[in-house]
């Protein structure tokens, strides 16, 4: 901010900057995804441990059977939420060039995205194809 | 006498600042906090991992085998080893998160008792899955 902003009005001065409101959502979003990722990261250990040396078939077989299936994509939707949620405090808190912020915002967002419609994209593939 | 001055003043000037790493002797539940987002950052790049994986076994048998061999390498394995070690770590570290936010578990010697319990239930977890890997396969 330079001297010039002090023409403007103190509202003015924050409007944009991250303003309140948003910081509770998220913080309620980060519980409700930790809650649904403590059974669902469980599952998922252990239906990878049914598949520790198994071979191609066996294991499509059994990523695109519907119980393992739904709890992959559970896991994997609530998985990048919540990764995205946690990168962005992450990068809120060290980052904190405007633009250097912004991008990494932009980054994680991306990130998130496709590794998560990666990983969907799979899962169905396999379920399907 | 001067008008006070409430406008917002320029977060680069020196204001003080809260004590940081600099200043504290090392501790656990300040270890936890801090591995804590460590494994999370760590988890988050692990996901290319699960996605090459969830690709390969999407795409042909020949690009599986690729990524079954790379994770079966030693290199592979500590990886992994790792990632299951971020993962309990991060999931007990959350469980703790819970306790917080139901406002117990603060004082001491609580904390500690939690800051303990993290740090050794994701090391015994992780021994305990990879003996079952080892012995599932």
């Amino acid at each position: 901010m330079s001297n010039a902003s002090h023409m403007r009005t103190p509202i003015a001065e924050v409007r944009h900057l991250g303003s309140a409101r948003s910081g509770t959502k998220h913080a309620w979003h980060m519980r409700i995804t930790s809650a649904a990722l403590v059974p669902l990261t469980l599952a998922f250990v252990w239906i990878v441990l049914t598949l520790v040396g198994k071979d191609y078939n066996t294991v499509r077989a059994t990523l695109g059977a519907p119980l393992p299936a739904i709890i992959m994509l559970l896991f994997l939707l609530a998985s990048v939420y919540h990764m995205k949620l946690g990168m962005q405090t992450i990068i809120e808190d060290y980052v904190h060039g405007e633009h250097a912020k912004t991008w990494s915002l932009l980054c994680n967002l991306f990130f998130c995205f496709a590794v998560g419609l990666a990983c969907v994209y799979a899962i169905l593939r396999i379920s399907f194809v | 006498m001067a008008e006070l001055d409430t406008r917002p003043v320029n977060p680069a000037l020196n204001r003080p600042l809260s004590p940081h790493l600099g200043i504290y002797r090392p501790m656990l539940t300040m270890m936890m906090s801090i591995t804590h987002r460590i494994t999370g950052a760590a988890l988050y790049a692990g996901t290319l991992l699960l996605a090459w994986w969830l690709l390969a076994a999407a795409t042909d048998a020949k690009s599986f085998e690729t990524a079954a061999w790379f994770m079966a390498s030693p290199i592979g394995r500590l990886i992994l080893f790792g990632f299951t070690w971020a993962l309990f770590h991060h999931l007990l570290g959350g469980l703790r998160h819970f306790v917080w936010d139901m406002g117990r578990g603060m004082d001491h010697p609580e904390r500690e008792y939690l800051a303990q319990g993290t740090m050794i239930g994701g090391i015994v977890l992780t021994i305990l899955v990879w003996i079952a890997a080892y012995m599932a396969r």
